[in-house]
């Protein structure tokens, strides 16, 4: 049954943002708050076109800040609502303070999220710092590598958010202009099923219950306050298994499974890169041509960032033939030993007592290029250390001197 | 327990009488006792008044408040005083937060998931820093957007939760501890910002001023707020005993001195009409509202005449605009 409807599936030429945006359509949230910045900003156009022709019957905030976007959206899920933002970069940053009150208060929002790296110097295309720089902040965060991923992202996101076992806020990124701008086929669901999927929203003690009023971030003490952030930590340590469960539910639709990560041809692999965002379709690419040469090459693409898949990641590379590692990361840790992404793959592997060569590969800040050269590199670096080359910590790709 | 009313006391049309007060004092009050509000401090007293007004009007309030004293001293986990929903987000962001929960309301009304029969007003509480300083934005946008809410600032002119500093409501020449009065600064430098002007040019329906101590014309400013669609702002004058160095009992005193003196007169703007609701026969010296204020002694010392001077300045000008504006 699930082939045909797949078969029916309608293939439209869509940019990231448009993706987004019908995706938006399609879950018909109750609140959606707006505040423009590139590359985000043409994701709103389409909503607010949606929501001025009547097309959805949303609440829509055009507030003045995304302070005021992520405060007004914290202040209508608390209410009972299902409610949704989108934002980039600077905009993120802005929210950075509202990030841990939402997820505090325990509230299922969405923010869709186009990755753009921070000022200064300013710069509005695509990087990975702001998702970074909001890491720690509670929220389930999931990366898309295309503009259809960004929209199944964006469908299981509500459910994640909502399960009853979670009750956190899912930020879901893709990489500013390299999705959100590029047109690209997208697989559309059909709206009856996208509601159907997503389903309504059950309230857990709404703030809009005036006959059973309750009492909304209040503040607590050092008696309690550690109380609130490990169940904060058993919340996502559920979402590990409930993202993987709706992963599987929408593999029913979409006749693909979404999983926390996607091991590409590492089985027999001696070099694997581990990669997020838009860089794993590029990476795929140069594995398989690779590939053809004869090199056992493959590449790990994390999807879920937060909760970090841990177990996924290292029994993936367990199970290869890994020689040496390389981590690709789109963001800086300055004073770190690399980037952040191969922080997370240390600890992946140490806690598991293994030990691999790992090589930090820093690459695409601002928006810079990283094509199938740029890949090939890494996996050239990734060589050197499986040869005992010195290699230094952090290898800036595509860098100019 | 919902604070609203089967039986609303009082229903309004047009002019708004407040019920006699002691009917009300039975009122189901939306602030439970037991709460950790210092000895003395009114905003207890405005946010009882204002329960009043709301359960006399057969309203029931929603309420998103800033960090501040009145949030830290009534939501101390596992406590809550409050029988109201109620919700506290950041410092600066009251009126956005109430933006999103009146959003939801209207949303969830619609999809049928919410009962239509109610009356629910949403109000955003906050001190004047969370008001005048760093919830000014957000206010701001609020108000511009026109969603359905009153916004209440009780106005005690400093961030007293954080130890009496300096806001941008503090008037001129008042000690804080950080800008005290000191052999070279004698205090705040610069004049109380006039926050309702700023909040009438935003058009919005409905603003007034008021002080606890003149209760009938609170309540029945909140009352007008409370029947407004739309946007209103109220002004609510809140002496603060800890940080204005008076007297716990001396609060209502007080606040009928700024209101005799003119530092605090009591006006509305409706439409954009400004009218001056009470106007003293024979307004009061400053000195008279000053004197029971410990920010305020140095400027009583020798030398420092000109400070009272300068400060009776500020309130005579501000009268003037007032009367000023009343003419348009
Ligand atoms: C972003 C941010 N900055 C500063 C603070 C610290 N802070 C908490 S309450 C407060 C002062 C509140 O003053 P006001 O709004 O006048 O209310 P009051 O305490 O006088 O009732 C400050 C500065 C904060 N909580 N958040």
């Amino acid at each position: 049954m699930a082939v045909t409807m797949i078969e029916e599936r309608k293939v439209v030429p869509y940019s990231g943002n448009m993706a987004a945006a019908e995706a938006l359509r399609q879950i018909n949230p109750d609140v959606v708050a707006a505040y423009p910045i590139t590359p985000q900003t043409e994701m709103m156009h389409f909503f607010a076109d949606f929501v001025a022709n009547g097309l959805v019957d949303t609440e829509f905030i055009t507030v003045e800040s995304e302070h005021s976007a992520l405060s007004a959206v914290v202040g209508a899920a608390a209410a009972g609502a299902r409610a949704m933002t989108a934002t980039a970069g600077p905009g993120l940053a802005l929210m950075w303070e509202i990030l841990g009150v939402a997820s505090g208060m325990r509230l299922p929002a969405v923010i869709a999220l186009v990755n753009r790296a921070l000022s200064s110097p300013i710069n509005i295309h695509g990087d990975h710092s702001d998702m970074m720089g909001a890491r720690d902040q509670g929220w389930i965060i999931l990366v898309s590598e295309n503009a259809e991923e960004e929209y199944d992202n964006l469908i299981q996101a509500v459910k994640i958010a909502e399960d009853e076992r979670v009750r956190l806020p899912v930020m879901v990124g893709m990489d500013g202009f390299i999705i959100s701008h590029s047109i690209e086929g997208v697989s559309l669901l059909k709206d009856e099923e996208v509601r159907e999927f997503v389903g309504k929203q059950r309230m857990f003690h709404p703030l809009l219950d005036v006959e059973h009023p309750t009492t909304h971030g209040a503040i607590a003490m050092s008696d309690s306050y550690m109380e609130f952030k490990r169940q904060q930590r058993e919340a996502m340590m559920n979402a590990y298994k409930v993202i993987r469960e709706v992963g599987e539910e929408f593999a029913a639709l979409r006749g693909k499974k979404y999983e926390h990560i996607e091991a590409y041809k590492t089985e027999d692999a001696e070099y694997i890169l581990i990669v997020m965002g838009s860089a794993a379709g590029t990476a795929k690419y140069v594995v398989d041509r690779m590939r053809e040469r004869g090199e056992k090459v493959g590449i790990i693409k994390i999807r879920t960032f937060r909760p970090f898949p841990y177990y996924d990641l290292a029994d993936a590379i367990v199970a290869s033939n890994a020689k040496a590692i390389g981590v690709m990361d789109r963001a800086e840790t300055f004073g770190g030993y690399s980037g952040p992404l191969f922080e997370e793959v240390c600890t992946a592997l140490y806690t598991r007592n293994k030990f691999y060569p790992i090589a930090g590969l820093i690459y695409g800040l601002g928006g810079r290029d990283c094509n199938i050269n740029h890949i090939e590199e890494a996996f050239d670096v990734v060589k050197k250390k499986a040869a005992g080359e010195e290699v230094p910590p952090v290898t800036y790709l595509n860098l100019q001197v | 327990m919902a604070q609203v009313s089967d039986k609303p006391k009082f229903v309004t049309k047009g002019e708004i009488k407040v019920p006699p007060i002691r009917d009300l004092t039975d009122s189901r009050e939306g602030i439970a006792p037991g709460h950790r509000l210092c000895t003395g401090c009114v905003a207890g007293i405005i946010l009882r008044q204002m329960f009043m007004a709301a359960e006399a009007a057969g309203y029931t309030l929603v309420i998103a408040n800033a960090t501040g004293c009145v949030e830290v001293c009534t939501s101390i986990y596992p406590h809550t005083s409050w029988k109201v929903p109620w919700i506290h987000n950041a410092f600066e962001n009251a009126a956005a937060t109430i933006s999103g929960v009146e959003a939801a309301y209207k949303a969830l009304k619609r999809k049928g998931m919410l009962p239509s029969d109610k009356k629910v007003k949403f109000v955003a509480l906050g001190g004047d820093g969370g008001t005048y300083d760093i919830g000014f934005q957000s206010l701001s946008g609020a108000l511009e957007r026109g969603h359905d809410f009153i916004y209440v600032c009780y106005d005690n002119e400093a961030y007293m939760n954080t130890g009496i500093q300096r806001s941008s409501a503090t008037p001129r020449h008042a000690a804080t501890t950080t800008q005290p009065a000191g052999k070279v600064i004698p205090g705040k430098p610069q004049p109380k910002k006039w926050m309702p002007e700023i909040a009438a040019a935003h058009g919005i329906p409905y603003v007034a001023q008021a002080a606890p101590s003149h209760f009938n014309d609170f309540m029945r400013k909140f009352i007008k707020a409370l029947n407004t669609k739309g946007p209103s702002y109220l002004n609510v004058f809140c002496t603060c005993p800890r940080g204005w160095r008076a007297k716990e009992e001396e609060g209502i005193l007080i606040s009928r001195l700024a209101v005799e003196t003119n530092y605090w007169p009591l006006f509305e703007v409706e439409d954009g009409k400004w009218k001056i609701n009470y106007k003293p026969k024979e307004r009061k010296p400053i000195e008279e509202f000053l004197k029971k204020q410990g920010r305020f002694k140095h400027m009583f010392k020798p030398g420092n005449e000109y400070l009272i001077k300068e400060l009776q300045e500020d309130v005579d000008k501000r009268w003037e605009r007032l009367l000023k504006l009343e003419q348009l």
